[in-house]
């Protein structure tokens, strides 16, 4: 009798499926996930978890939350990042301090794996959405992160 | 109206050329309107392939050349025929040309003979379907005279498959031929037809006659080598089977034969079980010209079916495929034949 009923269960599974692509097909014009890329550039937003590149946000005053700190700089396998700092004496307290002078930030080595932005204490830089990042010359790759003459915020000061 | 206008182009020849040389004219016109049909429906065949598959895996699939993708598959026969026709050094020659065509004449020689219309019909032979079942299994010579003729390991597997594959399944697709025709008592498509203008065959058969489709329509998808039974050109396994050697628009030509072939199952499906050029309850039988709708809707259908098939199954294994034939659908076939043979004996067949 197993003969019969595996029978039995053979079509019901078979037909489980089908129902199953049945509902896709029948949603296919409504739920389509395909992109189509150039058409809706204007709309299209990248997921959250999208690594495209590395950024490092500023705030409205120009300021940033890097403390030049360089554990990305370590942490990167491969040399992604330069960090060219300075120190300076702070006016309040006194006390010496490094600051940034330039965050250089080469894509074009760059595999996304994420270790500078784990890394980093401050969370000064973060993943970008930007994926077009094509270029005709090599030398457009290599980005200063910090906007000229951008400072310290405060409250990533003050986590030191 | 078909018959008008065949009957229009004969006069006119007659008046055009000498007597004997008018039969000649007609069988090349004839063979031309097919060779049309041919092209026409392979064409549209992949541009409906891609489309389905697309919407079953939520995708959107060609919609760039032409309204809605309409021409993609003239854009790519035109890229194909104006690419290179890689030969291979090592490989049997006179084989390795031969075998599309043997393969692309075959289910190019199967169209003619399906009754699209009482008056459209190529070739009314009074073992119709005997030939078709042998048709479109000759098919599978050309198969294995590519996998063999291209010296190439994963090209003989895959035609090793697709014979073994053949043969089995043939047995299944002409057991539930033959339930049908315990039914009809003819082998002449014209006659089948007629019988089906009291009731569609899987009606009048009902449940043996379902069992028998269901049957067909597996082994069918099995003899045109389709997903799920597609594993003589199993990406994954073999490269791409029998024709991994062939390029340009020889390899079109393999590719071609395979959607025919599909068109060919479905249309003997159509048929044999639902009435051919019939409209359903008789609905348009006064209007003879809506013959061919009514075919190429019904064979339609059963296309959608097998690309449904295709879209949702995963491949079998060698030993599955051979189980599912020698172990499942041949004994059931065969218990079939006798349960159809008491309904006919006992007359049990619905008839309106």
């Amino acid at each position: 009798m197993s003969y019969f009923s595996e029978i039995y269960h053979g079509i019901k599974t078979l037909l489980t499926g089908m129902s199953v692509t049945g509902k896709y097909f029948l949603n296919a014009r409504k739920g389509a996930i395909t992109q189509q890329y150039p058409d809706n550039r204007d709309t299209l937003k990248m997921f959250d978890r999208f690594r495209g590149e590395v950024i490092m946000p500023h705030n409205e005053l120009n300021e940033h939350a890097c403390d030049g700190c360089q554990k990305c700089e370590i942490a990167c396998p491969n040399g992604t990042i330069e960090i060219i700092w300075d120190r300076e004496i702070d006016p309040e307290t006194g006390r010496k301090s490094k600051i940034i002078d330039k965050f250089i930030y080469h894509l074009s080595m760059c595999t996304m794996c994420g270790l500078c932005i784990d890394v980093c204490p401050t969370d000064a830089i973060v993943w970008g959405q930007n994926f077009e990042n094509s270029t005709f010359d090599r030398s457009s790759l290599t980005r200063v992160l910090n906007k000229p003459g951008s400072t310290q915020r405060a409250d990533a000061r003050a986590k030191e | 109206m078909f018959l008008e206008i065949t009957q229009q182009i004969h006069q006119w020849l007659l008046s055009l050329l000498p007597e004997t040389a008018v039969p000649y004219v007609e069988m090349v016109l004839i063979a031309v309107v097919y060779l049309a049909l041919f092209a026409v429906l392979g064409l549209f065949l992949v541009l409906l392939e891609r489309r389905v598959a697309a919407w079953f895996q939520l995708r959107i699939g060609p919609n760039r050349v032409g309204f809605q993708g309409v021409l993609q598959t003239i854009a790519d026969a035109l890229k194909l025929v104006s690419k290179e026709l890689v030969g291979i050094k090592k490989a049997d020659k006179f084989l390795y040309n031969l075998a599309p065509y043997f393969v692309i004449i075959t289910s190019l020689t199967a169209l003619g003979l399906f009754p699209f219309s009482p008056y459209f019909q190529g070739f009314d032979i009074n073992i119709g379907i005997f030939l078709l079942i042998a048709l479109s299994s000759i098919g599978v010579i050309g198969i294995l005279m590519a996998g063999w003729s291209s010296n190439n390991k994963y090209s003989l597997i895959g035609a090793m498959r697709s014979g073994v594959q053949t043969i089995s399944y043939e047995l299944s697709i002409g057991l539930s031929l033959l339930t049908m025709v315990l039914l009809t008592g003819s082998l002449q498509l014209s006659e089948i037809v007629e019988v089906q203008k009291n009731g569609w065959l899987i009606l009048q058969g009902h449940i043996p006659a379902f069992i028998a489709f269901v049957i067909f329509i597996i082994a069918g998808t099995a003899e045109t080598n389709r997903t799920p039974f597609d594993m003589v050109e199993a990406e994954s396994e073999l490269g791409a089977g029998f024709h991994t050697e062939y390029s340009g628009m020889k390899f079109a030509y393999f590719f071609l034969a395979e959607f025919i072939n599909m068109f060919i199952i479905c249309a003997i499906a159509t048929t044999v079980f639902f009435g051919a050029w019939l409209s359903p309850f008789g609905i348009t039988d006064s209007i003879v010209w809506l013959g061919p709708f009514w075919f190429m809707a019904k064979t339609f259908v059963l296309i959608f079916l097998m690309m449904w098939f295709r879209w949702t199954f995963p491949r079998l294994r060698v030993d599955q495929l051979l189980t599912l034939e020698w172990k499942y659908l041949l004994p059931i076939n065969l218990v079939n034949i006798v349960l159809m043979a008491v309904l006919v004996w006992q007359n049990l067949i619905i008839q309106f």
